[in-house]
């Protein structure tokens, strides 16, 4: 029994490995004291050893045994045991946006990052869902239930919002703004994906490719099948277990 | 020297005479006390040699200062440089100082964003930030300052900085073909008249050959340095060796090499000894790209505190600054300043085109360091640099090197993102 945690900067997610498999998970949201909730998870399972990830795994290791390996590492990892050929994974997450490319073997061969702003991440959808009145699935859903869209040229979160309110003022549709939001992220994440190159599927994780909205337009850029895990934003967490039970 | 004996100096007296901002500038040492404590001084098994430089840090708005002040005294110029393409070795020989002026400080930045556009190299804004804000000695004591071209951002910044101190500007060509060479050595002549011109007498043969060995033997020393540290395990860290190419620009040449040079016969004995600052088996790191100038830590802090040793700088406060020495056989001035502009012309800055003598460089100089992989290094808004990390990085490809280019300033917001990528950067070159 090994234990697997991903203290990411808008939830924390935790997984419970046992023979071959996920027995548990947990997706909460990070709240004030985000280890809080990780300590708890571990105390329920006090002999399995665990690994943490994420932005939080520093601050986890103060205050728990535990190793540490980076968000990279795990979604490599936890990417490969849902999907054992891929070579390119996305993920997204409430923070940053990362290409990851793997060699045949598994190993990391390259990755690149987003720069220091919310373009292009959860935290950028959740901004402008907010903005336009719109709770995270009624967001994804209008966007995907139309076919016209406006462009939105900023990537930076405060420029695209002043965007999206003059997008309103001129009388655009809130479904048509919405699905220019998502295409903006598309553009954005498919650039770096085919910046770092890809193969014939990639592999999106983290928890904006619960977005099925996303997912498909992302596909219709890429021109290939994009895979997304049963729980998008456990791959990391299930990283960092594998870790655990391969050290 | 222990954490808690180590004090940045204070001298109010100094600045106000200076014209400094002292209300404003007194609360400088101690953070600056408080940051060299944490970076470098909690460090382990750091040579005693060091003791010398900890002693450059915190004597570095007092110490310093007083010696500056008496070379202007004895009617000598002090000239302020920001590039490694302005030949010292002229300002040496008129019996004067070169100061490489700060503007590695994310403090400075807000002053300078009074005046000047914010979308600009964040050491362009932190130096003119200092000018402006009136809180760096350095800046205070120069006669002049003396620009290059090498830039956009800088070389228009000079037209603005000129309004605070006297801003002289050389044009470095971005081209090495010979009628570039023909320009580039009426510059240097210009420069030798502009340095002359403050000394008040003009420089003859002896004391530009004294100054070349001079300056040649202080590069050496950094050569010899840079080797020795290139010797696995590492005997002396990477910030520590950063540190010495930093204080290479502001200190006493003479005395600067003859420490460096006790510090490398204490190197010496660890290689020999097979003692090193960190275990053979740490990840080791190349660091190539813009400069980091004093007090930007922040990079090698980030590496060596994830696990790696940074064992070699392919930058201006780096390899460029040293890589290449002056012909010493001229027998006529003439023949020195042609001497002087051919080494300069080696210095393989991206803002020449074509340049790619300089991805050979990075290729030589991570063999020799034996490094396992490469970061490259990219100020905010340096595009030179940046697109020329395209080539290296294709380079990289080609020979199976691991490379990883940030491209960052100098403020600590992504601090924690840089630090996934660099430990994640680590993960990949261990396996």
């Amino acid at each position: 029994m090994h234990v697997g945690i991903d203290l990411g900067s808008r939830t924390v997610k935790a997984v419970l490995w046992q023979d071959g498999a996920i027995v548990r998970h947990l997706v909460a949201a990070s709240g004030l004291e985000p280890h809080r909730q990780a300590l708890a998870f571990l105390a329920e399972h006090p002999s399995a050893p665990g690994v943490a990830t994420g932005y939080g795994r520093h601050l986890l290791q103060q205050h728990a045994e535990l190793g540490v390996i980076t968000e990279i590492k795990a979604h490599a990892l936890g990417a490969r045991q849902r999907f054992p050929h891929c070579r390119t994974i996305l993920d997204v997450g409430g923070q940053d946006s990362k290409v990851i490319r793997l060699d045949r073997d598994g190993r990391v061969a390259s990755f690149q990052m987003n720069d220091k702003c919310a373009a292009g991440t959860g935290r950028f959808l959740e901004m402008m869902s907010v903005s336009m009145g719109y709770g995270l699935e009624e967001f994804c859903r209008v966007a995907g239930a139309t076919d016209q869209g406006a462009p939105i040229n900023s990537m930076c979160a405060v420029f695209a919002e002043s965007e999206v309110v003059s997008l309103k003022h001129h009388g655009t549709p809130p479904d048509v703004i919405a699905r220019s939001v998502h295409l903006a992220v598309v553009g954005r994440l498919a650039a770096m994906v085919a910046k770092e190159g890809f193969g014939d599927h990639l592999v999106f994780s983290g928890g904006v490719a619960n977005n099925a909205t996303l997912v498909s337009l992302l596909e219709r850029e890429l021109g290939v099948p994009v895979l997304v895990p049963p729980v998008p934003s456990i791959v990391g967490a299930l990283g960092a277990a594998l870790h655990a039970a391969a050290r | 020297m222990s954490e808690q004996s180590f004090q940045v100096k204070s001298d109010p007296a100094l600045w106000e005479k200076l014209g400094m901002d002292v209300a404003r500038f007194s609360g400088m040492p101690a953070m600056l006390t408080q940051a060299y404590r944490t970076i470098f001084l909690s460090q382990k098994n750091r040579p005693a040699a060091m003791a010398y430089f900890d002693g450059m840090v915190e004597n570095i708005h007092t110490g310093r200062i007083d010696e500056l002040m008496a070379v202007k005294e004895k009617g000598k110029p002090v000239v302020g440089t920001f590039c490694v393409y302005v030949p010292e070795e002229l300002i040496v020989a008129a019996g004067g100082a070169c100061v490489g002026l700060c503007g590695g400080a994310q403090g400075s930045i807000a002053d300078a964003e009074k005046v000047l556009p914010r979308n600009i190299c964040p050491m362009v804004k932190s130096a003119f930030g200092f000018k402006v804000g009136k809180i760096c000695p350095y800046f205070q004591a120069v006669d002049l300052v003396y620009g290059e071209t090498t830039c956009d951002a800088k070389k228009k910044t000079w037209e603005l900085l000129d309004r605070y101190v006297p801003t002289h500007v050389m044009e470095i060509p971005q081209m090495k073909r010979e009628r570039d060479k023909r320009l580039w050595l009426e510059e240097v002549q210009d420069f030798k008249v502009a340095v002359d011109r403050i000394a008040g007498t003009e420089t003859g043969f002896d004391e530009v050959a004294d100054a070349i060995r001079t300056v040649n033997a202080k590069r050496a020393a950094l050569q010899r340095l840079n080797s020795l540290r290139h010797r696995s395990p590492s005997p002396i860290s990477g910030r520590d060796m950063l540190l010495i190419q930093q204080i290479a620009f502001y200190d006493e040449p003479v005395r600067f090499a003859g420490k460096v040079n006790e510090l490398c016969d204490e190197l010496e004995k660890r290689v020999k000894d097979g003692v090193g600052v960190v275990p053979a088996s740490t990840p080791r790191i190349l660091v190539s790209g813009t400069p980091m100038a004093l007090p930007n830590w922040k990079l090698h802090n980030i590496i060596e505190t994830s696990g790696a040793v940074v064992v070699n700088e392919e930058s201006c406060i780096g390899t460029r600054y040293y890589k290449d020495l002056i012909d010493e056989g001229a027998t006529t001035v003439d023949q020195q300043l042609e001497r002087l502009t051919e080494r300069y012309m080696k210095i393989d800055c991206s803002c020449f085109t074509p340049n790619d003598d300089r991805i050979d460089q990075v290729l030589k100089e991570y063999r020799d360091s034996g490094a396992q992989g490469i970061i490259d290094y990219c100020l905010q808004f340096c595009h030179t640099y940046n697109i020329e990390a395209v080539k290296l990085r294709e380079a990289c490809e080609k020979h199976g090197i691991s490379f990883m280019a940030i491209e960052s300033d100098y403020s600590p917001d992504d601090v924690g993102q840089l630090k996934t990528r660099v430990e994640a950067f680590i993960e990949q070159i261990t396996g």
